[in-house]
């Protein structure tokens, strides 16, 4: 763990383009040491562009980005490497330390222990989120970035993963900045959370408080019946 | 009888060495980049011509690693042109490999001439099971043979080979752990020259190269490959040793102007017979 004067992660008036097509617009959030923030909204929001240009895959058009430590990221969508064994997934996540002692993750993920040989491309997908999040953390990350945790997967896998992540958090101090469809998941989970519209950030606050909110219960939460137009 | 088919099945593993080398290029750059290197079989031909070149200034053992490693540089140069601006796609790269090979005749042509060149090898002849070959094939299987084990180590279980192979793999998850993707397709592309200048290093000895061996070659090698689906070295050598044997069988028994029509079609005949014994949705690399 590192100690920092800073946030771990602090995202300042951040604008990244698709050609004309602006995706996100002067966004702004920080996630702390050891925090566990939200960040919901809906499809197209720009959620996954934000991820991306954390971890460096996107370059911001304007404003900037700084990660006060090791940040890994867990894509949407799982993106194993289908073709190489559980084994040889969690060893290509440590590539960047040139860490190759995957016996951490194993003590922290048991369940993959049982098909570390096996084809990840094989596995079903509650596994190979479990892979993806333990390529990940191969890094040794500070912070970790997931990108739809629950998507797809069965309300039993989310729970599994969910108490992984609260064990990751208590334990090893591990930050997480959690992408969610699911609001009522992310907010149980998370302490402070970002709603993201079109590319804007709409409302931010605590989980409490945004929960409370009429703008967030309604458009997230099911607070009413969508209206018939 | 008898002796004269020990020697015809040994001068054909040596071809189908060459074969299986170029094949080997062909995969060591599509495992990392999806792209079908056209320029293959040039890499061989620009290996044998650079290797006789200095082989009138240098010594054997020294003139032929020399003119491998130039071309592994040319190999990185091809990957430049083809692959280093973001955002090609693998098809695009294709049709720029193609052109680059055709581009290669004028070079090659201009700076070595038209003529078929050669060099010396390993002299003279051993007799094995009563038949003659030529000592220099040995040296080229004896070569071969763990060239291909070093590739099957390097791929399979060392961090840059899986790190090579996560590129072709997913190349997004890649760059998401933080694998720079076109450098390792430059790499694989260096890889491929390499592989390919040593193909044509070896074999140039035993049968002259022109400008335009490399259609031979390419069509042979690519053929091993795809037998591996173009991304296992191992079926890759199979695949070129029975190519090469078959070439060697039909022009010692037959007819050696149709020697490479009826390899091919035993290769035909293999892939066809493979695909349908397995549904093609389960034919994974590994
Ligand atoms: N590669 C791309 N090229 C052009 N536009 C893109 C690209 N990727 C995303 N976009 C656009 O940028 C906007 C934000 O997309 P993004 O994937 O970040 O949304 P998201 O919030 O992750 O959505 P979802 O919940 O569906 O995953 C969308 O309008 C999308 O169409
Ligand atoms: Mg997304």
């Amino acid at each position: 763990m590192i100690r920092t004067s800073g946030p771990l992660v602090e995202v300042a008036e951040l604008t990244v383009r698709y050609g004309a097509a602006t995706a996100l617009d002067r966004v702004s959030l920080t996630v702390g040491v050891g925090e566990l923030v939200a960040l919901v909204g809906p499809n197209g929001a720009g959620k996954s562009t934000l991820v991306d240009t954390l971890s460096g895959i996107l370059v911001p058009a304007s404003g900037s980005v700084t990660v006060r430590g090791r940040l890994a990221h867990v894509p949407e969508g799982r993106q194993v490497f289908g073709d190489l064994s559980v084994e040889d997934n969690l060893r290509l996540g440590g590539w960047r330390i040139g860490e190759r002692d995957t016996a951490a993750v194993y003590a922290v993920l048991p369940a993959l222990t049982e098909l570390r040989r096996r084809r990840a491309g094989l596995l079903s997908g509650g596994e190979q989120q479990m892979v993806a999040v333990g390529r990940a953390l191969m890094s040794r990350p500070d912070v970790l970035v997931i990108d739809e945790l629950s998507l797809g997967l069965a309300p039993l896998v989310v729970a599994d993963l969910v108490r992984h992540l609260r064990e990751l958090n208590a334990w090893r101090g591990v930050a997480v900045l959690l992408i969610e469809q699911n609001a009522r998941l992310a907010l149980d989970l998370c302490s402070r959370a970002y709603v993201l519209e079109a590319g804007r950030i709409v409302a931010e606050g605590t989980s409490a408080e945004l929960a409370a909110s009429s703008l967030v219960s309604d458009a997230y939460l099911g607070g009413v019946v969508v209206d018939g137009e | 009888m008898a002796n004269e088919l020990a020697g015809y099945v040994i001068t054909g593993l040596g071809t189908g060495c060459g074969f299986a080398l170029v094949g080997s290029g062909l995969v060591a750059i599509y495992r990392v980049t999806r792209v079908v290197n056209f320029a293959q079989g040039t890499f061989a031909v620009i290996g044998a011509m650079c290797a006789s070149s200095l082989l009138s200034v240098l010594p054997h053992g020294i003139a032929e690693p020399l003119a491998v490693l130039a071309v592994a540089l040319v190999g990185l140069l091809v990957g430049f042109v083809a692959i280093g601006r973001p955002g090609t796609t693998p098809q695009a790269a294709l049709i720029v490999t193609l052109g680059l090979a055709i581009f290669a005749y004028a070079v090659v042509v201009l700076v070595w001439g038209d003529q078929p060149r050669s060099f010396a090898g390993v002299p003279g002849a051993v007799t094995v099971l009563d038949g003659r070959v030529q000592s220099h094939y040995l040296l080229v299987i004896g070569v071969t043979v763990p060239v291909f084990a070093g590739m099957a180590l390097f791929f399979g279980h060392t961090d840059l080979g899986r790190a090579l192979t996560a590129c072709a793999s997913n190349p997004y998850a890649a760059r998401v752990i933080g694998i720079d993707v076109r450098r390792m397709g430059l790499l694989a592309f260096a890889i491929g020259g390499a592989l390919g200048a040593l193909a044509g290093v070896l074999l140039t000895p035993v049968q002259q190269i022109t400008f335009d061996s490399d259609v031979t070659l390419i069509v042979n090698g690519f053929a091993a490959a795809v037998l591996g689906g173009l991304t296992r070295p191992a079926v890759t050598l199979a695949g070129g040793l029975l190519l090469g044997v078959t070439q060697a069988l039909v022009a010692g028994y037959g007819n050696a102007a149709h020697q490479t029509e009826i390899a091919l079609g035993l290769m035909l005949a293999v892939m066809i017979g493979r695909a349908a014994r397995r549904p093609a949705a389960l034919e994974e690399p590994t």
